[in-house]
C-alpha cells in the first residue's frame, strides 16, 4: 500500500472532484428511487429534487399485487441460480489447470478462450437460438412444475453460464497464479491425491477470486435481456428483465411501477456489490497475467 | 546444448512416447477441462459453424418454419457479403462503430487510472468514495440505459434540467442523430469506468512502494512519477482489460439499441445492434449471419494485430 502525503489545498481538490464523481455516479439510481415513489398523476415534474412531496408505494403494491412481478422474480432467481453454479464449478476447474499444468494445448486453450469473446453476441445467437429451437429448447411447456422451470429456462441457463465463461476462467487462473505452488506440493506429499490437493486446499485459498467469478455469473444472468427477450414469449416465463422492459415498453401508463421495478431489481445487486467491494480490489486479477 | 543433444533428447523422447504415458501425465488436466469444454463447444464452437452455413443461405422469415422442420437450405453463395459491403451504410456504419469504441475505450482507461490514481493516495473516506463510485457497475445495464433515456428526455429530463439551470438551453437529445450518438456515448463512458478503475486500482497496489520511495529521493515531482513510474507498470495489468474493453466495446448491443429503440431506430446503429435488428426484426437470417461473420473478421484480425504490436513493443 503506498502511502502518499498531499499539501492541504491538493486534497481538497481530490475531495471535490470525487464529490462531483460520486453524485454524478449515484444521481441516476436516485433518481429512479424518487421516481417510484411518485403517485400515478405526477408522472412528469420538472423538479431535480429526489423524494417527490407527495410520495406513496402504490406503484409497488401494484407492481408486486398486479403485475407478473413475483413470477418473474423466481424465474429470473432459477436461472440465474443454475448460472452462478455451472459457471462458478466450470470456470474454478478450468482456470486451475491452466494455472498449474503444463499440458499439450494449454497456451492454445488460453487464446481460444479469450478468443470466445470476440464473437458478436448476434453471431452466436441466431444459431443458438435455431439449435435451442431444434431441440425444443425454446418450447415454453414446463418441465419441472414445482419451480415453474420451462424448457426455455434450460436454454437460458445453458447459454448464460457459457457466455461469461471465458472471462471467469481468465479471472480464476490469475488468481490461482498468485498463490505458491509449494502448497500443493506439500499436499501431495502428505498423501492427497490431485484432485483432493485442489479441492481442499487451493480452492478454500482462491475465495476471494471465487467471490467474483460468482458476481461475474450472477451479473450475466441476472441483467440479460437481449437473448431472453428472443427466447422468452409466454408472460409467466419472463424473466425480471423482459418483464420490465415490456413495462417500460408502455412508458406513459407505467413509468411509476417501471421505476419501482427497477429499484426492486437494482436493490440486491447493489447490495451484493457494496458487500463485495473489498473482495473487488483484491479479487480482479485479470490482469495478473503471467504467460 | 549442442544441436546434437538436443536432436538425441528429441527422438528418445519421441521413441518413448506412448498414449498411456500421456494420458497418465495429463489425464487430470483433461479431466478437469473437460466440462468447461464441452459447454463451450456446445454453445460456442457449433454455432460458430453453424453460423457459417447460414451465412451462405438466403433463410429468411418466410422458409424459415421450413429449414426448421426440415433442414432444408437455400445457398445463394457469397450473395449476402456482396450485399453488405457494396452497401453504402455498411461503411459508415463500420467507420461509426470504430468511432465509438475508439472515444469509449479511451475515456474508460482514461477516466478508470485517474480515479485509481486518486484513490490510491492518502485521502479521508476513500473506501467510500470507491464503494460509491462502483455504483455505476453495479446497477443492470439495461436499467442503467431506460433511466438515462428518461434522464435525456427534453422536456422532464434532468440533464436538461440542470443545463437550463445553468442558463444553457435544453437539447433535443433523442431527436438527432449527433446528440443521439453524443447521449449514448456518455451513457457508455459513465457505465465503463468503474470496471477500469478497479483493475487500475487493482494494478496500483502491486507496485512496489519503494519505486516512489526512490523517486522521492532522486527529486522527482508527482507527475514525473505517474509518468515514469505508475503508468509503465500498469500496462501489464491494463493490457487484457483494455482488450476485453475493446471487444465488449465494440459488440456493445444494449446502450445503443435500448436508448434508440422508439426514438432514432436505425439512426445511430453500430454494427452489432444493425445485426441484431435485422435478425430479428427484420428476420434476414441469412444476411444477419454472413453480417456477423464479417464482424468477427473484423475483430479477429483488429486482436491479432493488436497482440503482435505488443509483442513487438
Amino acid at each position: 500500500m503506498s502511502v502518499k502525503k498531499d499539501s492541504k489545498w491538493k486534497r481538497i481538490v481530490f475531495h471535490i472532484i470525487l464529490l462531483i464523481s460520486v453524485v454524478i455516479a449515484v444521481y441516476p439510481a436516485l433518481r429512479v428511487f424518487g421516481t417510484s415513489l411518485r403517485p400515478g398523476d405526477s408522472l412528469h415534474s420538472t423538479s431535480l429534487a429526489i423524494i417527490p412531496d407527495d410520495a406513496t408505494f402504490d406503484a409497488y403494491k401494484t407492481l408486486i399485487f398486479d403485475k407478473g412481478f413475483l413470477i418473474w422474480l423466481r424465474n429470473s432467481l432459477l436461472v440465474t441460480f443454475f448460472t452462478v453454479v455451472i459457471g462458478v464449478s466450470l470456470a474454478s476447474t478450468a482456470g486451475y489447470v491452466f494455472s498449474r499444468k503444463r499440458f499439450p494445448g494449454r497456451k492454445s486453450g488460453l487464446t481460444f478462450f479469450l478468443l470466445t469473446q470476440m464473437f458478436p453476441a448476434t453471431m452466436l445467437l441466431l444459431p443458438m437460438y435455431i439449435l435451442l429451437a431444434q431441440f425444443g429448447l425454446t418450447d415454453q411447456t414446463v418441465v419441472v412444475p414445482f419451480l415453474g422451470m420451462a424448457k426455455a429456462h434450460i436454454g437460458l441457463i445453458i447459454m448464460y453460464s457459457s457466455t461469461a465463461l471465458p472471462l471467469c476462467v481468465w479471472q480464476m487462473k490469475g488468481y490461482y497464479d498468485t498463490i505458491p505452488e509449494s502448497l500443493e506440493e506439500a499436499a501431495l506429499v502428505d498423501g492427497l491425491n490431485q484432485f483432493q490437493a485442489f479441492y481442499k486446499i487451493i480452492l478454500p485459498l482462491a475465495k476471494p477470486a471465487l467471490v467474483i467469478t460468482a458476481l461475474f455469473s450472477f451479473m450475466t444472468a441476472w441483467n440479460e435481456y437481449m437473448v431472453a427477450r428472443v427466447v422468452m414469449t409466454d408472460n409467466s416465463l419472463y424473466t425480471l428483465p423482459v418483464g420490465l422492459t415490456n413495462l417500460a415498453g408502455q412508458f406513459n401508463t407505467a413509468w411509476a411501477e417501471f421505476a419501482a421495478a427497477s429499484v426492486l431489481i437494482m436493490l440486491p445487486v447493489m447490495a451484493v456489490f457494496l458487500l463485495l467491494s473489498r473482495f473487488l480490489v483484491g479479487g480482479l486479477t485479470l490482469g495478473g497475467v503471467k504467460g | 546444448m549442442s544441436q546434437s543433444d538436443e536432436n538425441l533428447r528429441f527422438t528418445s523422447a519421441l521413441s518413448n512416447f506412448s498414449i498411456k504415458d500421456f494420458w497418465r501425465e495429463h489425464k487430470f488436466s483433461y479431466m478437469m477441462l473437460l466440462p468447461a469444454f464441452i459447454v463451450v463447444l456446445f454453445v460456442v464452437i457449433y454455432p460458430f459453424f453453424y453460423n457459417f452455413r447460414l451465412a451462405f443461405s438466403n433463410l429468411n422469415m418466410y422458409n424459415m418454419r421450413q429449414f426448421i422442420q426440415s433442414d432444408q437450405l437455400t445457398y445463394i453463395g457469397i450473395d449476402n457479403f456482396i450485399q453488405i459491403i457494396t452497401e453504402s451504410s455498411f461503411w459508415i456504419i463500420l467507420l461509426r462503430t470504430v468511432a465509438w469504441t475508439v472515444i469509449n475505450v479511451v475515456a474508460h482507461v482514461g477516466f478508470g487510472i485517474f480515479y485509481a490514481i486518486i484513490l490510491d493516495r492518502d485521502l479521508m473516506f476513500k473506501s467510500i468514495y470507491r464503494t460509491l463510485l462502483v455504483i455505476p457497475w453495479a446497477i443492470p445495464q439495461y436499467i442503467v440505459v431506460l433511466i438515462w433515456k428518461g434522464m435525456f428526455n427534453f422536456r422532464y429530463g434532468a440533464v436538461n434540467l440542470l443545463l437550463r439551470k445553468i442558463g444553457v438551453p435544453g437539447v433535443a437529445w433523442l431527436s438527432q442523430a449527433s446528440t443521439g450518438f453524443s447521449a449514448a456515448l456518455i451513457v457508455n463512458i459513465w457505465l465503463g469506468i468503474p470496471f477500469m478503475m478497479m483493475i487500475a486500482l487493482g494494478g496500483l497496489q502491486s507496485i512496489d512502494p519503494n519505486f516512489y520511495e526512490a523517486a522521492e529521493i532522486d527529486g522527482a515531482s508527482n507527475w514525473q512519477q505517474i509518468k515514469h513510474i505508475t503508468l509503465p507498470l500498469l500496462k501489464p495489468v491494463m493490457l487484457p482489460a483494455v482488450i476485453l474493453g475493446v471487444v465488449w466495446t465494440f459488440n456493445n448491443l444494449r446502450v445503443i439499441y435500448l436508448l434508440t429503440q422508439n426514438t432514432l431506430t436505425n439512426k445511430i446503429d453500430i454494427l452489432v445492434t444493425h445485426v441484431y435488428r435485422s435478425a430479428f426484426e427484420f428476420y434476414r437470417y441469412g444476411y444477419a449471419a454472413a453480417f456477423s461473420l464479417i464482424i468477427f473478421v473484423i475483430l479477429l484480425v483488429w486482436a491479432i494485430s493488436f497482440i503482435d504490436y505488443i509483442n513487438e513493443d
